[in-house]
């Protein structure tokens, strides 16, 4: 490409473009770009199966094959492994390129049973779609193909079917190259080369649905798709995955007014394509027939269905009746599950009955302060040449952030220098992993950065802090004050905030957050506890399983007067409260949802609500028709309008088209700097073992245990600890023991993990079988428990 | 008169200049002992005299051809790395696998020192800092052999920190091949190394020169082109280019299996010796067995297009037979007699290529069992006429465009030169073709006469029975 330089009218040769002509075309490209990208520019299509943008070329199913002119005449080779050179001429359609091409499809349909009429994939199967297009047309193989057992589970997910597979290496290399989960490969050569799993060990990889995408035939299924739907018969739309706060890009397609699937779809600033397992298949709670289809209001020890104006009239008076003591015995939890929409048509009702109290986080997060500081999107994150972890582990709570640094960290050369109390999924791909007991991470931070070998490091270029709740078991003071030392030692760092909840980040911009100084969540549950709120109203919360400190939730939800829900299904804190309306679901509603990094994206609905559910930006709405305070809003457009006028950082959505695709960035202010604080946490005695409490991807999240694909996945409670202190604790793995704090105790398995540091104890929060958080006094700086043998 | 060794089976000795097979007559040849005692590491110390850059000039100039199967110079091959950019490595590879092939196994069972050395000298002239040694699996007494002998040569000095003194530091790390004929391609070869599978990478942009063993610079050598150096460096250049002609100078190993009086190895002189001297020579094969006819010979390894007894007076020399339409490659030549079954031939090598394709290509994948499976049901009599052209069809998706065959008189046959096109990253693919396709093209009548026949059922007959009042196939 040559460009013409305005000022001195001279011409310029950019470096790194090349020139060359595909099928007699001139096309310019970047310099390493490979030709069969190259060919998609220009429209010049090129059959392929095993070529795949986000991994490395292989070259494996040679389909791509193409004729490049040389010295020697034309030379055939594959497009997906020829970068594009100088004055390259490529022909894409000679007749040799077209036989040569037939003759590959013809070898790979040799061995494939043709069984597309009972297939997945049949109707949006790549094999199928390039044998018609590139294909011959007939098959001369008339001898017997190759047979194996058909689908063998090789997870509690995906199914393999080695009949259909074409060994494209697709799978295999997502799974080492993108995942980092090589529990697939290929096993035997030649003509018996298979895909399979080692032996005892199942693909349980977070990311196997990926694979199932990524597949260019059926070989790959997964079981809550398997024969649900035909392609044909699907709808879709392109929306955002809010199960977690990543903001992953999506397609969901129902059919028959069901949600039967979501697909990635590759934006460059978030996902590129790839999602989680559990944001994939968590469809299904969707579907659940637990759903709430009618309001319901208590009658006697019961929830008995009711209508809605009858349910709106009993929320009202409730909320009225706690009015009338004072505006602070309102209190408001939740709304990050829902839209920046949702948030704002309640945040505004709440600000018209002058109800302080609120919150979307349940003290398990961290101050909103953080948002203040000055941002980096994933983007730059990835391309930092310093990325510092004070995170919990991303593999397990934020996935497809996890894929993006550990491509960072692995493929950008970025380094990463992580600060944890507990090995994380990125600790193998990071360039140091500092360890800190609970309590001591600003010390630790401080001391670390204060290294000359980490100085020189982050003198490199621009430094990013991941910043986010660790552990549970751990005052949040301690991360901010360990992100005031990051800060301290480089102050032109810049923060990736990595709450984890969905909708998190778009619920406290749009005012679920305490107001006027009023106090937090756990303030908010400790004046219950205290008998002081008259009426609380859970926005899609379930505190009763999500705030770590059971003891006093419990003690709330005693004393608590009344209890409005708005939620899809009856949980454990909703079981007792005075009205539930429902609410519609993802997939069900409209409107836009703001990630981590304060991308604002649109989900969009796909099918209808169940029975009489709605949107809880409608329920705002009613409800303050019936309590006389409108908020003004009749439509989604009105609320949106108000939304991007009212709130700044929404601004730049005044425009709903940008919302689509890649979405749009909140608007960011002046950024504002963190000081430092010095509390301090009390020595570990010798004998106890200090608690790291963090989540794991399948817990009892609501969504998760009304999924039946994703249910049976979850793990039972268990602690952790390192094989050393096993040995001293003198118990056998899976031994039970008794962990016992501040005079409670619990019983429950023990197991050896490497990740764990020597002198803590990990506790997987919100698993199966024994609850643990009894143990969990938030309130207190860190937890240290005692770890005895059952005699 | 000739004698052939109990010990070292295959080899047979005769009075011709002797460059790599000058100790394999010594029962102790494998020993320090004899090899100090018969010029033993002179060629090393010749070497560690003179700067590298001189002796790299060395082989460069007496045009060392590589002898694994492509003939590629050696000392231009050296050449080829980037400067300044370390460690840097070479690899020995050891994986001698094509059929007919035992030449590189000989010369490490009975001469492992010399391969030492040879390394050794390639590592100081090419500027290389560690030595990988992968030999064949399946080679029990070369590993043996050459595990004692580095054992030796360690004990001795000769390997390890400052070799006899000087600055120069070289390790020699052995590896054992699990048992793949692809490994012997040299980036599938590297893969194994580095512990991955056996799987050929593409080049561009794996050309490991430049991008090899754990990514850098990695010069890959056949042990036989290795063997030679020891020689060169103690005899020089001049005595090395007096033998053999100028593109192919020296002697060669070439093994001769099949119908031949003395199946064995013999050292040849490149570039001049025949193949009909090489196969009916007294001092060589000594003819057919019996005194039978031949009927075909493949040149170069089992991947090779055959030759019949028209190409007989071709000489060892890469730049003749090419354009003859075949190759010198791994130097087997394998002989078939008169009695030879030709389809039979051709499927036992289809079979061997089928079975080795390591599974990434497709066409290799597919395409070789299905040629395999066509050719075994044309030798089992079982085949059609179609099958005859469905076997070129299916080596036209492996091998597109025109492929290598020989001249014939009697069939009128003009010859194709070598090399071919093909879809696939290696030559396993086309390998598993080649067989199949000389062996239809040159003795096509041989599978006329084994094909079915088809019957032809009289359709009269059935008409007539039909009319009679049978209902069979009436109505569907």
């Amino acid at each position: 490409m040559t460009i013409v330089d305005p000022v001195k009218e001279n011409v310029v040769v950019d470096p790194n473009v090349v020139n060359l002509t595909i099928n007699d075309k001139s096309v310019a490209a970047r310099k390493g770009e490979l030709i069969i990208a190259v060919a998609d520019r220009t429209n010049d299509f090129i059959p392929r199966f095993c070529y795949h943008p986000r991994m490395t070329s292989v070259g494996m199913c040679r389909q791509c094959l193409v004729e490049v002119e040389t010295p020697r005449g034309p030379m055939m080779v594959v497009s997906c492994m020829t970068p594009v050179a100088e004055g390259q001429i490529v022909r894409t359609a000679t007749d040799s390129v077209k036989k040569a091409q037939e003759g590959v499809l013809e070898l790979l349909l040799a061995n494939h049973p043709l069984d597309c009429p009972v297939c997945d994939k049949g109707g949006e199967c790549p094999l199928q779609d390039q044998a018609f297009s590139h294909g011959p047309g007939e098959s001369r193989f008339v001898e017997e193909k190759r047979h194996y057992e058909k689908p063998i589970a090789i997870s509690d997910i995906v199914y393999l079917d080695r009949e259909r597979c074409i060994l494209c290496d697709r799978c295999t290399r997502f799974a080492d190259e993108v995942a980092g989960d090589a529990l697939i490969t290929f096993t035997s050569r030649g003509n018996d080369t298979q895909v399979l799993t080692f032996p005892d060990e199942p693909f349980s990889s977070y990311f196997s649905g990926n694979t199932v995408q990524i597949c260019p035939v059926g070989a790959l299924t997964a079981k809550p798709y398997r024969f649900k739907a035909r392609p044909w018969d699907l709808e879709q739309i392109e929306s955002t995955c809010t199960s977690c706060a990543v903001g992953c890009r999506t397609v969901v397609q129902s059919s028959r007014d069901e949600l039967v699937r979501y697909q990635g779809v590759d934006i460059d600033p978030v996902n590129w394509g790839w999602l989680c397992d559990r944001g994939r298949y968590n469809f299904e709670s969707v579907n659940s027939a637990d759903r709430l289809t009618t309001p319901l209001i208590k009658n006697g020890p019961e929830l008995v269905a009711t209508s809605w104006s009858v349910a709106l009239e009993n929320s009202a008076r409730i909320i009225r009746l706690a009015l009338a003591q004072n505006a602070n015995s309102v209190a408001i939890l939740g709304g990050a599950r829902g839209t920046n929409e949702d948030a704002f048509a309640w945040a505004m009702l709440a600000d018209k009955l002058g109800i302080n109290q609120r919150d979307a986080q349940f003290g398990d997060g961290l101050n909103p302060e953080i948002f203040n500081l000055a941002q980096a999107t994933i983007d730059e994150t990835c391309a930092a040449s310093t990325i510092i972890l004070l995170a919990p582990d991303l593999k397990e709570e934020l996935p497809v952030l996890y894929l993006r640094l550990r491509d960072a960290a692995q493929k950008r050369k970025s380094r990463i220098i992580e600060f944890s109390a507990h090995d994380s999924g990125l600790t193998p791909y990071v360039w140091r992993n500092i360890g800190f007991e609970p309590g001591l991470q600003a010390q630790v931070v401080r001391e670390s950065l204060s290294t000359p070998e980490f100085q020189e490091q982050c003198s490199r270029g621009q430094v990013v802090v991941v910043v986010g709740r660790g552990n549970l078991a751990e005052n949040e003071v301690f991360t901010l004050q360990a992100l005031a030392e990051v800060f301290a030692a480089v102050p032109t760092t810049k923060v990736l905030p990595v709450l984890r909840r969905g909708n998190v980040r778009g619920a406290i911009a749009a005012g679920l957050t305490p107001q006027k100084n009023a106090g937090d969540a756990i303030d908010i549950l400790n004046a219950a506890a205290a008998g002081k709120i008259d009426c609380l109203i859970l926005l899609g919360a379930d505190p009763m399983s999500d705030v770590a400190d059971a003891g006093l939730v419990q003690r709330a939800f005693t004393q608590v007067k009344n209890l409005i829900s708005i939620d899809t299904m009856i949980n454990k804190s909703n079981r007792s409260a005075d009205v539930v309306l429902p609410a519609a679901a993802y997939g069900e509603k409209n409107g836009t949802t703001t990630n981590l990094e304060g991308r604002v994206s649109n989900v969009v609905q796909k099918i209808n609500p169940r029975g009489t559910s709605r949107p809880d930006w409608m329920i705002a709405t009613e409800l303050s028709m019936v309590l006389g305070v409108d908020i003004g809003v009749s439509s989604l457009e009105d609320l949106n309008q108000k939304l991007v006028t009212l709130v700044p950082g929404f601004a730049p959505i005044a425009d709903t088209k940008s919302t689509h695709g890649d979405g749009v960035l909140m608007a960011r202010e002046t950024p504002v700097t963190i000081s430092s604080s010095s509390t301090k946490a009390a020595d570990r005695n010798a004998y106890n073992y200090r608690l790291v409490v963090s989540r794991t991807m399948y817990d009892l999240a609501q969504s998760t245990i009304s999924s039946p694909s994703l249910v049976g996945i979850i793990t039972d409670s268990a602690i952790y600890v390192n094989p050393l202190d096993l040995a001293r604790i003198g118990v056998v793995e899976g031994g039970s023991v008794r962990v016992g704090a501040d005079g409670t105790n619990i019983v429950i398995s023990i197991k050896a993990d490497n990740r764990v540091h020597r002198g803590t104890a990990w506790l997987p929060f919100n698993h199966t079988g024994v609850d643990v958080r009894p143990l969990l006094n938030i309130s207190g700086d860190v937890v240290d428990v005692r770890i005895e043998p059952i005699k | 008169m000739s004698k052939t060794f109990v010990h070292a089976p295959g080899f047979v000795a005769g009075d011709r200049p002797k460059i790599v097979s000058s100790r394999f007559e010594y029962a102790d040849s494998h020993t320090l002992e004899r090899f100090l005692a018969t010029d033993g590491y002179k060629g090393l110390r010749a070497a560690l005299t003179r700067p590298a850059n001189e002796i790299h000039d060395d082989v460069k100039s007496a045009t060392v051809l590589g002898r694994g199967g492509a003939g590629f110079p050696a000392g231009t091959k050296w050449g080829l790395t980037p400067q300044q950019v370390w460690p840097r490595y070479l690899v020995v590879n050891g994986d001698e696998s094509e059929p007919g092939t035992y030449k590189d196994r000989l010369l490490m069972e009975r001469d492992p020192h010399q391969l030492i050395e040879g390394c050794l000298i390639a590592c100081y002239a090419a500027g290389l800092s560690q030595c990988f040694l992968y030999i064949r699996g399946e080679m029990a007494i070369a590993q043996e052999r050459v595990a004692l002998a580095l054992n030796e040569a360690y004990e001795a000095g000769y390997v390890g920190k400052n070799i006899l003194g000087s600055k120069f530091s070289v390790d020699i790390i052995l590896h054992w091949g699990a048992g793949a004929y692809v490994v012997g391609e040299e980036t599938a070869l590297i893969e194994s190394l580095e512990g991955n599978r056996g799987m050929p990478r593409l080049k561009p942009p794996f050309f490991p020169a430049a991008n090899g063993l754990y990514g850098q610079p990695t010069i890959v050598n056949n042990v036989e082109t290795l063997a030679n150096l020891p020689w060169l460096l103690t005899h020089g250049v001049a005595a090395y280019s007096a033998i053999g002609t100028k593109t192919s100078p020296g002697t060669r190993m070439v093994a001769v299996s099949g119908h031949v009086k003395r199946p064995g190895v013999y050292e040849i002189i490149n570039g001049t010796t025949t193949f009909r001297e090489l196969i009916y020579g007294e001092e060589f094969c000594g003819g057919i067995r019996g005194g039978n006819a031949l009927k075909a010979f493949v040149p170069g390894g089992g991947s090779a297009p055959w030759f019949t007894p028209d190409q007989l007076d071709l000489p060892f020399e890469a730049s003749q037979i090419g354009p003859a339409g075949s190759m010198l490659g791994s130097g087997a030549v394998m002989v078939m007699d008169e009695t030879t079954d030709i389809p039979a031939a051709a499927l036992s090598l289809t079979h061997f290529y089928a079975h080795e394709s390591c599974g990434k290509c497709t066409p290799c994948r597919e395409g070789g069992t299905w040629l395999e499976r066509i050719l075994r049901r044309v030798v089992d009599g079982e085949g059609t006429d179609a099958d005859l052209q469905q076997l070129l069809e299916v080596g036209a998706m492996i091998c597109p465009g025109s492929f290598p065959h020989a001249s014939n008189e009697k069939l009128g046959l003009t010859a194709v030169p070598f090399p071919y096109k093909m879809t696939t990253i290696c030559f396993v693919g086309p390998s598993a073709f080649a067989p199949v396709h000389s062996a239809l093209t040159l003795f096509r009548s041989e599978f006329e006469a084994r094909v079915k026949k088809r019957v032809t059922i009289p359709v009269t007959a059935v008409a007539a029975g039909a009319s009679v009042g049978s209902p069979v196939g009436a109505s569907r």
